[in-house]
C-alpha cells in the first residue's frame, strides 16, 4: 500500500510539474506584451527596460520558468494591474473559501437530497415515486446552471423576495448573512450532483438488495429500517464517491457559471472577469489554483477508496 | 416484409415470427417487430447497423433523447426555410415586443426576432458541439493510437500529456484557451476540441492495448498484414462503439460549455443568434420580457436533457453487461 502511495504522489508531483509549465506557458501564449500591461499607457523606453530586466524577461525562457516557479511556490504572484492588489492575497483568501464554501454546501445539500430520494426510488422501483425522482434526476443533472440561476433569481429573489439579489457576504464574517446570500447559488449549483446522487443511490441500492446477504440479513428478522441503513447503504458509498470524484469537472463548471450568475466572489468570477480585462497574470493563477486542487482532490479521492474498502486495503 | 406490430414482452410471439433475410436494410425496417426477444427462434440480423439498431430500440431513455435531438437537429437543418425573419435583423419599432402573430416567440430589445434566433441558434450549437467533439475526438484517436502502438518512451510522454491536460477542469482549460485565442465560433470550437483530446486520448489508448493482446490481432500481425491494415480494419471496428457513445456524452458538455462561455461573453460575439449570448442579453429584461432568455434557456435546457437521455441510452445500449441481453 505504502509503495503505491508513494508511486502516486511521485506522479501526482510529476503533473503538478507539468500543469505549471502549461500555465508558464499560458503567460507567454497570451496576447500583449505584461510590461507594456504593467507600466500604464505612458511610459519612457528606459522604464520598460528596467522593468522588463526587473522581472526576468530578458533571461532565456527556461530562467524565466524557473524564476517564475520560485516566485510561484513562495506565494508572489505579482500584483494586479488594475486594483494593484496582490494577485495571491485575491486569489487563495479572498477568492478561493468562497468558492469552496459554495461547493461544499451545495454538496451537503446535494447528499442531504439526493441520497434519500434514490433510497425512496430503490424502493418503490417501477411505481410513480421513482418515476418522479428518475425525471427529475435527469432534469436536475442536465438543466444548465446559468439559466437556472436566473430563473431562481427571477422567482425567489425579485417575485417572492425570500433572497437577496445584490451583494455578497462572506459566511464567515456574518453566518447568517452569508448563508442568506449563498442559499439561491448553493441550491442552483446543488441541482447538478444531487440528479447525479439520486440516480447513483438509486442504481446500486437496487443492485445490492438483490444480494443473497440481503435476504440473509431479512431472513433473521431485522427491520427494514437496519436492512437499508445499515447493510444495505454501506455498499453504496463506494459508487457515491466514486461518482462525486468522476463528477468533481462538472462540480467546477457548476461553480464557475453559478458564480458568474449570482456575481458570487469566488474564482469562476475571478478567472472570467480577468479573462475579459485582459489581466493575464490573475486568470494564470486561477488556471493553476483550479488545477492544483483538482489534482489533490483526485488524490484524496482515491486514497477514500481504500479507506471505504477494505478489500482494497490488503492488496 | 410484413408489418409485424411491434410486441414488448418478453420473448412473445418469437415463434411466429418469419425468418429474416440477412440483409442489413430489410433488418432495419423490421426492427420494430424483433427488438424485445430474447431467446427468439428467428436468427438476428446481422449487419453491425441492424445489431446497433436493435440494441438503442430497446432502450427507452436513448429513444426519448433521439426524438428530442431529432427534432432540434430537424429545426436546425431547415432553419432558413421555416424562418419568418433575418436572425439578425434588428427593427427597433418591434423591440421587446411579447410572442405574438407577427413575431411567434416575441423580438428581443434590439427588436430581432426570437424565433427565427432560436432556430439558427439549434444550428450554431449543434454544429459547435459535433465540430469539437469531433476534432476532440480525432485528436485524441490520433495520440491514443501512436500511444498504445509504438509503446515505450513515445508512450509515456504522450499519457504524461494527456495527464496534463486532465489536471485542469475542463471549463478552466477553455476559458484559458479562449483567452490565448481570442473570441469567436472558430476559437470557441477550438478551445472546447484541446479540452475533449484528453479523455479520448486515454480510452483509445486503453482499448488499442487491449484489443492489441486479443489473439485475433496478434494472428493477423504474424500473418504479415500490415500495421497501417491491421489498424484499420481490425482495431478501429473495435475500439469505435466505445468511443462514439463517450463522443455521444460529451456533445452535451460541449454544448453547455460554449453556451456558458458566451454568456460570460467570453465566447460567441454578438450579434450571433447564440443561445448562451440570448439567454445573457434577456437577464436585464427578465422582469419585463421573461421570454428573451426563456426561449433560449428552455430550448437549452431540453436539448441538453435530449442529449443527456441519449448518451445514457447509448452507453446502457452497448454495455458489455447488456450484450446477451
Amino acid at each position: 500500500m505504502f509503495r503505491s502511495a508513494a508511486g502516486k504522489g511521485l506522479q501526482t508531483l510529476l503533473v503538478l510539474l507539468i500543469v505549471s509549465i502549461a500555465s508558464f506557458w499560458f503567460l507567454k501564449l497570451a496576447p500583449g506584451d505584461p510590461v507594456t500591461l504593467l507600466l500604464g499607457s505612458e511610459y519612457s523606453p528606459q522604464a520598460h527596460a528596467r522593468l522588463t530586466r526587473e522581472l526576468g524577461l530578458d533571461q532565456p525562457v527556461w530562467t524565466q520558468y524557473g524564476l517564475w516557479l520560485s516566485r510561484f511556490v513562495q506565494g508572489d504572484w505579482g500584483k494586479s494591474f488594475i486594483t494593484r492588489d496582490d494577485i495571491f492575497t485575491q486569489a487563495v483568501f479572498q477568492a478561493l473559501p468562497v468558492t469552496l464554501a459554495l461547493a461544499a454546501l451545495s454538496l451537503a445539500l446535494a447528499l442531504l437530497v439526493g441520497v434519500p430520494a434514490g433510497v425512496l426510488a430503490a424502493l418503490r422501483k417501477g411505481r410513480w415515486p421513482d418515476y418522479f425522482v428518475s425525471s427529475l434526476s435527469v432534469l436536475g443533472s442536465a438543466f444548465p446552471s446559468f439559466y437556472l440561476g436566473i430563473v431562481l433569481i427571477w422567482v425567489f429573489g425579485v417575485a417572492l423576495g425570500w433572497f437577496p439579489t445584490m451583494g455578497f457576504v462572506r459566511p464567515w464574517e456574518d453566518l447568517v448573512g452569508g448563508l442568506h446570500h449563498l442559499a439561491l447559488p448553493a441550491i442552483t449549483l446543488a441541482c447538478y450532483y444531487t440528479g447525479l446522487i439520486a440516480i447513483t443511490t438509486r442504481a446500486s441500492l437496487i443492485e445490492v438488495m438483490n444480494q443473497p446477504f440481503i435476504k440473509a440479513v431479512r431472513a433473521r428478522g431485522e427491520p427494514m429500517s437496519r436492512v437499508v441503513g445499515v447493510h444495505a447503504m454501506r455498499n453504496v458509498l463506494m459508487p457515491l464517491v466514486t461518482v462525486i470524484g468522476l463528477q468533481l469537472g462538472g462540480l467546477l463548471r457548476g461553480a464557475v457559471m453559478t458564480e458568474v450568475v449570482f456575481a458570487v466572489p469566488g474564482l469562476g468570477s475571478m478567472i472570467t472577469t480577468a479573462v475579459l480585462n485582459r489581466e493575464y497574470g490573475v486568470v494564470q493563477a486561477g488556471i493553476m489554483l483550479t488545477a492544483l486542487f483538482f489534482v489533490l482532490v483526485n488524490l484524496l479521492v482515491d486514497q477514500l477508496y481504500t479507506l471505504l474498502d477494505p478489500r482494497l486495503r490488503r492488496r | 416484409m410484413s408489418a409485424t406490430p411491434a410486441s414488448r414482452g418478453p420473448a412473445s410471439g418469437a415463434a411466429t415470427r418469419p425468418v429474416l433475410p440477412a440483409d442489413a436494410e430489410a433488418c432495419v425496417h423490421d426492427a420494430a417487430a424483433l427488438f424485445s426477444a430474447p431467446g427468439s427462434a428467428a436468427p438476428p440480423p446481422s449487419g453491425a447497423l441492424a445489431r446497433a439498431w436493435r440494441r438503442i430500440r430497446r432502450e427507452r431513455s436513448a429513444v426519448i433523447g433521439l426524438c428530442i435531438v431529432g427534432a432540434f437537429a430537424l429545426l436546425a437543418l431547415l432553419a432558413p426555410l421555416i424562418a419568418t425573419h433575418d436572425p439578425t435583423e434588428q427593427n427597433l419599432e418591434h423591440a421587446l415586443m411579447p410572442p405574438g402573430a407577427e413575431h411567434w416567440l416575441g423580438t428581443d430589445s434590439f427588436g430581432q426576432d426570437m424565433y427565427s434566433r432560436l432556430l439558427y441558434g439549434a444550428r450554431l450549437a449543434l454544429g459547435i458541439g459535433f465540430a469539437s467533439v469531433g476534432l476532440g475526438l480525432a485528436g485524441g484517436m490520433v495520440i491514443g493510437l501512436v500511444a498504445g502502438l509504438v509503446g515505450g518512451w513515445v508512450e509515456w510522454a504522450l499519457m504524461r500529456l494527456v495527464d496534463a491536460i486532465l489536471a485542469f477542469p475542463e471549463i478552466i482549460l477553455a476559458i484559458a484557451f479562449v483567452a490565448v485565442l481570442g473570441l469567436g465560433i472558430d476559437k470557441v470550437i477550438y478551445a472546447l476540441a484541446i479540452s475533449f483530446v484528453g479523455p479520448f486520448a486515454r480510452i483509445v489508448r486503453s482499448d488499442v492495448l487491449q484489443v492489441k493482446s486479443r489473439p485475433f490481432v496478434e494472428a493477423a500481425g504474424l500473418m504479415g498484414v500490415p500495421q497501417t491494415a491491421l489498424i484499420v480494419r481490425h482495431l478501429l471496428p473495435n475500439v469505435m462503439p466505445s468511443l462514439l457513445v463517450q463522443a455521444g456524452i460529451r456533445i452535451s458538455t460541449a454544448i453547455l460549455l460554449e453556451s456558458g462561455l458566451s454568456f460570460f461573453g467570453i465566447g460567441v460575439v454578438p450579434p450571433t443568434p447564440d443561445w448562451g449570448l440570448m439567454i445573457a442579453e434577456g437577464r436585464a429584461f427578465i422582469t419585463m420580457a421573461p421570454w428573451i432568455s426563456g426561449v433560449p434557456g428552455i430550448a437549452l435546457a431540453v436539448l441538453l436533457v435530449g442529449l443527456t437521455l441519449l448518451g445514457d441510452g447509448l452507453r446502457d445500449a452497448f454495455s458489455p453487461r447488456s450484450e446477451g441481453r
